[in-house]
C-alpha cells in the first residue's frame, strides 16, 4: 500500500526545500576556492572546522531551545562563566576531571534555572535569559575579577588541542554532540516531544505531554552544550577570559535559523543547524584570507543571514511571487 | 448551437478548473458559477475540493488548468489582493479582523493598509461604518468598540461590512453558522437575504443541509474534486443531495449495536469548578453512551475539562471502576484510563505543523517506546493501522495534518486517542464542522467502542446526535446537572425545556 511509504520526494522544488541551504554552503565553497587558493588547504579547513566547532556545539542546544518555540541568549555568558569557575577550580590544584565535571554541572544548572522561569514562572524566554545573560557575565566578572585566569593543566588541554586520530579535539567533540543530538532529537520519546511542544503547546498540554518538564530539559541542554562549550574555549585559550563569548549566542541563533528551524518551534532540525554554523565559519574564513577588516566581517555576516534566509522563504513559498503572496496569506490569518 | 449569448448576471464563472497537490488532486475539471442575486450552495463531504475552489477564486492559490470569467471578461487571479479588486470577497471560518482596533477601522482595513500612503478622514469612516451596521442590523453596537469587545456572530456581521464597503459583488462564505446560536443564525439568513436582493452573488459552503434548504437557490456538489452537478434546489430533495455527495444513499447515520453495561466505570460526585460548574455529579457504566448536553457556555465544556484535568476543580471526587482517583492534570487522566477529544481540533486536538504519525501517536507515545526510544517502524505500523481503520484520506502518513480536510484532521484526533487505549473516552462536538459522511463514520466507531466495552460522554450541542447515539442524558443548565433522561423515551422538546432552565418533574 502506497499510503505506508514515506511521500516520493518527486518535486525538484521538494529537493531544493530539504537541500538549499546546503546548496548554498556548497557555492560558498566553490566562491571561496576561486576567491583564494589558500582556502581549499586541508590546513584551512582544518582550521575553519576547528573554529566552527565552539559557535556549532552552542547552536546544538539552541536549535532544542528554538524547536520548543524558546530561545536562549545566555549561552554566551554562561561560557565564560563555565570558564571562569573551572579555570579557578584548576589553578587552585583542583582535579581536572573534577572541574571539567563541575563545568558542565554548573551549564546545566543554570540552563535548569532558566528553563524553571520559564516553564513554571511562565515568564517569555526572551526574557528570562536576557537576565540569565546579564547574570553570569556579572558572575564571571565578579569571580574573576575581571582579569583572566590561566590553566596550566596538561590533561585539560586536550580538549582545545588534543585531537582523535587525524580529527582535531572540538571537532570529535562537535560531532559527537551532533550525533547524540540527531538521535535524540529524531528518535526519543522526549526529543520528539519538543516538536510536538513547539508546534502547539497547548495541544501537546491536552495529550498528556509533560511540558513544563520538557521546557525544563531543553533549556538544561542548552545550559550543557554552553559548558561544553565553555571548557573547550578555556582549554583553546590555556586560560578563562572575562569576556569570552560575547555575543556568541547571536551567531548561535543565526547558525541554527540558517539551518532553516522556524523560530516559531516545531520545525527544524540540527542537521541544518551545522550547515548554517559551517556557512558562518566559512564566510568569516574567507574574508580573513582575503584580508578583510573584522568591521567589514560583521556587516558581510548580516546581510548573508538575511539573503539566505530571504532565499529559504522563497523557496519554500514557491515560484515567483512567493514573497507577496507569503506576506499576503500570512497577513489574512492574521 | 452557435456562440451562447452572454449572460449579463453571471458575475463569476470558472470553466475546468484543475489543482493537485503532492499525491492529491483536489479539483478535476470543475465548472462553477455564481449569478448576481443568487444565494450558491457549494456541497461536499470534507475533502471534496470546496476549500480549494474558494482559495483559487480568493487568489490564495493558482489553478493548474482552466479559466476564470469575471462579468463575461477573462481574469487572472494571482493574490488576495486580485481578487479583492475583482469584486471577490471571502468571509472567513476564523476571522481576519484585527483585535485591537475599533469597528470601523477594521472595516476600513484595506483602505488604510492597501494604499501606503492613502488616508481616510476620520469623520467619514466612522460615518460610513455606522451606516453600514445599521443596514446590517447592528445598530447597537458602537463603531468605536475594539472588535475584541464583540460576540463572534458581530464580528461576523464587521467582516461583511467589510465585504460591502469594498462593493464585493461576490461574497463567500466558508460554514459562516458554525459558532453561531440560533438567533443569531436568523439574523445571518436575514442578511444573506438581503444582499441577494441587492445583486450580491454569495457562496454560501456549510454542513447544515437545513440552511441549505432555507437560503439556498442553486446547489453545486462536489465530490473527490469532481464536479457532481449544479442544480436549482427547487429540484433538490435532501436524500438527493446527500446521496450525490457521498456517492451511494445513505440508509443509516446513526447506528446502534451496542449494549450498556451493569458495572459503573466512572462516577463524579459533586464537581464544581469555580463559576462554571455547580456540584455536578454523574455516572457511566461500562458499553454505556452518556450524553451530556445543554446550551452552549451551560458548564458541558468545563465539567469534562474538570474531569480530564484540564481545568482546575475545587471540589467534587471521581471515582474509575469504584476506586477514588486524583486527577490533576491530563496526564493524571490518561494514565487512568480517560482520554478528551477536545472540541476545537486545529487549538487544542492537533499539532498542525506536525505529520500524521506524529499527530496519532503523540498522546500514547510511551507505548511505542522502548528504553525512552521510539520504534519508529512500530509507530508507523500502528498509524498505518488507524488511517486503514478510520478511512483516514491522505497521501501519505508523513502528510503535515493542516493541509487535511477537516474530518480527516477530526480521525486524526480520534486515532490519538485510540492509541491510548482509554477505556472511558469523552469526545465534546466529535462532528462539528465536518460533513455527513465523516460524521456517520464517527457515530459509528462510537458505537463499535461502546460495543468493546468502552465508556463514552458524547457532549454534543446537536440533540439528534446525543438522543441517537446516547443510552442515558444529562442535562446541563447554568453550571449545574438539572436532569437525567433515558434516550429511549426522551424528545428533543423535552431535552429543550430543562436547557432553557424548566423545572424537572421526575418522569416514571
Ligand atoms: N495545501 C494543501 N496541500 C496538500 N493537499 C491539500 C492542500 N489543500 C487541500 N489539500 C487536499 O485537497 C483535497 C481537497 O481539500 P479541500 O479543498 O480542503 O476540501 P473541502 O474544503 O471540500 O473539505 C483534500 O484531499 C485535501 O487533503
Ligand atoms: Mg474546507
Amino acid at each position: 500500500m502506497s499510503l505506508l511509504k514515506p511521500q516520493a520526494v518527486s518535486a525538484p522544488r521538494q529537493w531544493i526545500r530539504r537541500y538549499g541551504m546546503l546548496l548554498v554552503l556548497l557555492a560558498m565553497m566553490v566562491l571561496a576556492s576561486l576567491l583564494s587558493d589558500r582556502f581549499l588547504t586541508s590546513n584551512n579547513l582544518m582550521n575553519v572546522t576547528r573554529q566552527v566547532a565552539i559557535n556549532a556545539i552552542l547552536a546544538a542546544g539552541m536549535t532544542v531551545v528554538i524547536l520548543s518555540g524558546g530561545i536562549d541568549l545566555s549561552v554566551g555568558s554562561v561560557l565564560a562563566l563555565t570558564g571562569a569557575v573551572g579555570a579557578g577550580m584548576m589553578a587552585a590544584g583542583g582535579n581536572w576531571l573534577v572541574a571539567v565535571l563541575a563545568m558542565l554541572g554548573l551549564g546545566t544548572l543554570l540552563g535548569v534555572v532558566n528553563g524553571f522561569f520559564v516553564a513554571y514562572g511562565q515568564l517569555p524566554p526572551f526574557i528570562v535569559t536576557l537576565a540569565m545573560m546579564a547574570f553570569a557575565r556579572g558572575a564571571t566578572l565578579v569571580y574573576t575579577n575581571g582579569r583572566p585566569i590561566t590553566v596550566l593543566n596538561n590533561a585539560f588541554q586536550w580538549f582545545g588541542h588534543g585531537s582523535v586520530g587525524p580529527v582535531p579535539a572540538p571537532v570529535a567533540i562537535m560531532i559527537i554532540v551532533y550525533l547524540a543530538f540527531y538521535i535524540f532529537l529524531n528518535r526519543a520519546t522526549l526529543g520528539r516531544l519538543i516538536y510536538a511542544v513547539g508546534g502547539n503547546e497547548r495541544a501537546a498540554r491536552m495529550s498528556g505531554v509533560r511540558v513544563n518538564f520538557i521546557k525544563v530539559l531543553v533549556y538544561a541542554m542548552s545550559g550543557f552544550t554552553a559548558g561544553l562549550a565553555g571548557i573547550v574555549m578555556t582549554s583553546r585559550l590555556f586560560s578563562a577570559q572575562p569576556t569570552a563569548g560575547a555575543s556568541y549566542e547571536l551567531d548561535a541563533i543565526a547558525a541554527v535559523i540558517l539551518g532553516g528551524t522556524s523560530l516559531s518551534g516545531g520545525r527544524g532540525s540540527v542537521t541544518g543547524t551545522i550547515i548554517g554554523a559551517f556557512i558562518i565559519g566559512i564566510l568569516g574564513n574567507v574574508l580573513n584570507l582575503l584580508n578583510v577588516s573584522s568591521f567589514y566581517q560583521d556587516v558581510a555576516k548580516g546581510v548573508v543571514i538575511l539573503v539566505a534566509v530571504l532565499l529559504d522563504r522563497l523557496i519554500h513559498a514557491g515560484g515567483k511571487g512567493a514573497l507577496r503572496k507569503g506576506v499576503a496569506s500570512r497577513a489574512q490569518q492574521a | 448551437m452557435g456562440s451562447p449569448p452572454v449572460e449579463n448576471n453571471i458575475l463569476l464563472r470558472m470553466v475546468g478548473i484543475s489543482k493537485a497537490f503532492p499525491g492529491v488532486v483536489a479539483l478535476d475539471g470543475v465548472d462553477f458559477e455564481v449569478r448576481a442575486g443568487e444565494v450558491h450552495a457549494l456541497l461536499g463531504e470534507n475533502g471534496a475540493g470546496k476549500s480549494t475552489l474558494v482559495k483559487i477564486m480568493t487568489g490564495v492559490y493558482e489553478k493548474d488548468a482552466g479559466d476564470i470569467y469575471v462579468r463575461g471578461r477573462k481574469v487572472d487571479i494571482r493574490s488576495p489582493l486580485d481578487a479583492q479588486r475583482l469584486g471577490i470577497r471571502i468571509i472567513h471560518q476564523e476571522f481576519t479582523l484585527i483585535n485591537d482596533l475599533s469597528v470601523a477601522e477594521n472595516i476600513f482595513l484595506d483602505a488604510m493598509g492597501g494604499r501606503m500612503f492613502g488616508w481616510v478622514p476620520c469623520r467619514r469612516m466612522r460615518a460610513e461604518s455606522r451606516e453600514l451596521l445599521r443596514r446590517l442590523g447592528l445598530h447597537h453596537v458602537s463603531v468605536d468598540t475594539p472588535v475584541r469587545d464583540l460576540s463572534v456572530a458581530e464580528q461576523q456581521i464587521v467582516e461583511i461590512a467589510r465585504a460591502l464597503r469594498e462593493e464585493a459583488a461576490v461574497i463567500i462564505m466558508d460554514e459562516p453558522t458554525a459558532a453561531l446560536t440560533d438567533a443569531e443564525v436568523e439574523r445571518l439568513m436575514d442578511i444573506i437575504r438581503q444582499l441577494r436582493a441587492g445583486g450580491t452573488g454569495i457562496v454560501y459552503i456549510s454542513h447544515k443541509l437545513d440552511e441549505i434548504m432555507a437560503i439556498a437557490d442553486r446547489a453545486t456538489v462536489l465530490r473527490d474534486g469532481r464536479l457532481v452537478g449544479t442544480n436549482p434546489m427547487g429540484e433538490l430533495t435532501r436524500e438527493e443531495m446527500v446521496r450525490m455527495m457521498v456517492g451511494r444513499p445513505l440508509t443509516k447515520l446513526y447506528v446502534r449495536n451496542h449494549r450498556p453495561g451493569r458495572e459503573v466505570a466512572l462516577e463524579v460526585r459533586d464537581m464544581s469548578v469555580p463559576g462554571r460548574v455547580h456540584g455536578a455529579s454523574l455516572v457511566a457504566h461500562k458499553g454505556e453512551v452518556v450524553g451530556i448536553t445543554g446550551l452552549m457556555g451551560a458548564g458541558q465544556s468545563e465539567l469534562v475539562r474538570a474531569i480530564f484535568g484540564a481545568v482546575p476543580r475545587t471540589g467534587g471526587e471521581i471515582k474509575l471502576h469504584g476506586r477514588s482517583v486524583d486527577i490533576r492534570s491530563p496526564q493524571d487522566a490518561i494514565r487512568h484510563g480517560i482520554a478528551l477529544v477536545t472540541e476545537n481540533r486545529k487549538e487544542e486536538g492537533l499539532v498542525l505543523i506536525l505529520s500524521v504519525v506524529a499527530n496519532s501517536s503523540l498522546a500514547a507515545l510511551d507505548k511505542v517506546s522502548r528504553f525512552g526510544f521510539v520504534d519508529v517502524a512500530e509507530e508507523r505500523r500502528q498509524a498505518a493501522d488507524y488511517v486503514e481503520r478510520l478511512a483516514i484520506k491522505t497521501p501519505s502518513l508523513d502528510q503535515e495534518v493542516d493541509s487535511l480536510s477537516g474530518g480527516n484532521q477530526q480521525k486524526v484526533v480520534l486515532s490519538k486517542w485510540l492509541a491510548t487505549e482509554a477505556d472511558v473516552i469523552v469526545m465534546a462536538e466529535p462532528t462539528r464542522g465536518i460533513d455527513v459522511g465523516a460524521k456517520a463514520e464517527v457515530y459509528a466507531l462510537i458505537d463499535e467502542l461502546a460495543g468493546q466495552g468502552k465508556t463514552i460522554l458524547l457532549v454534543s450541542s446537536e440533540l439528534p446526535e446525543v438522543i441517537n447515539l446516547s443510552d442515558r442524558i444529562y442535562v446541563m443548565h447554568e453550571g449545574r446537572i438539572v436532569a437525567e433522561l433515558d434516550a429511549a423515551t426522551t424528545s428533543q422538546e423535552e431535552i429543550g425545556h430543562y436547557a432553557t432552565g424548566g423545572t424537572y418533574h421526575e418522569s416514571a
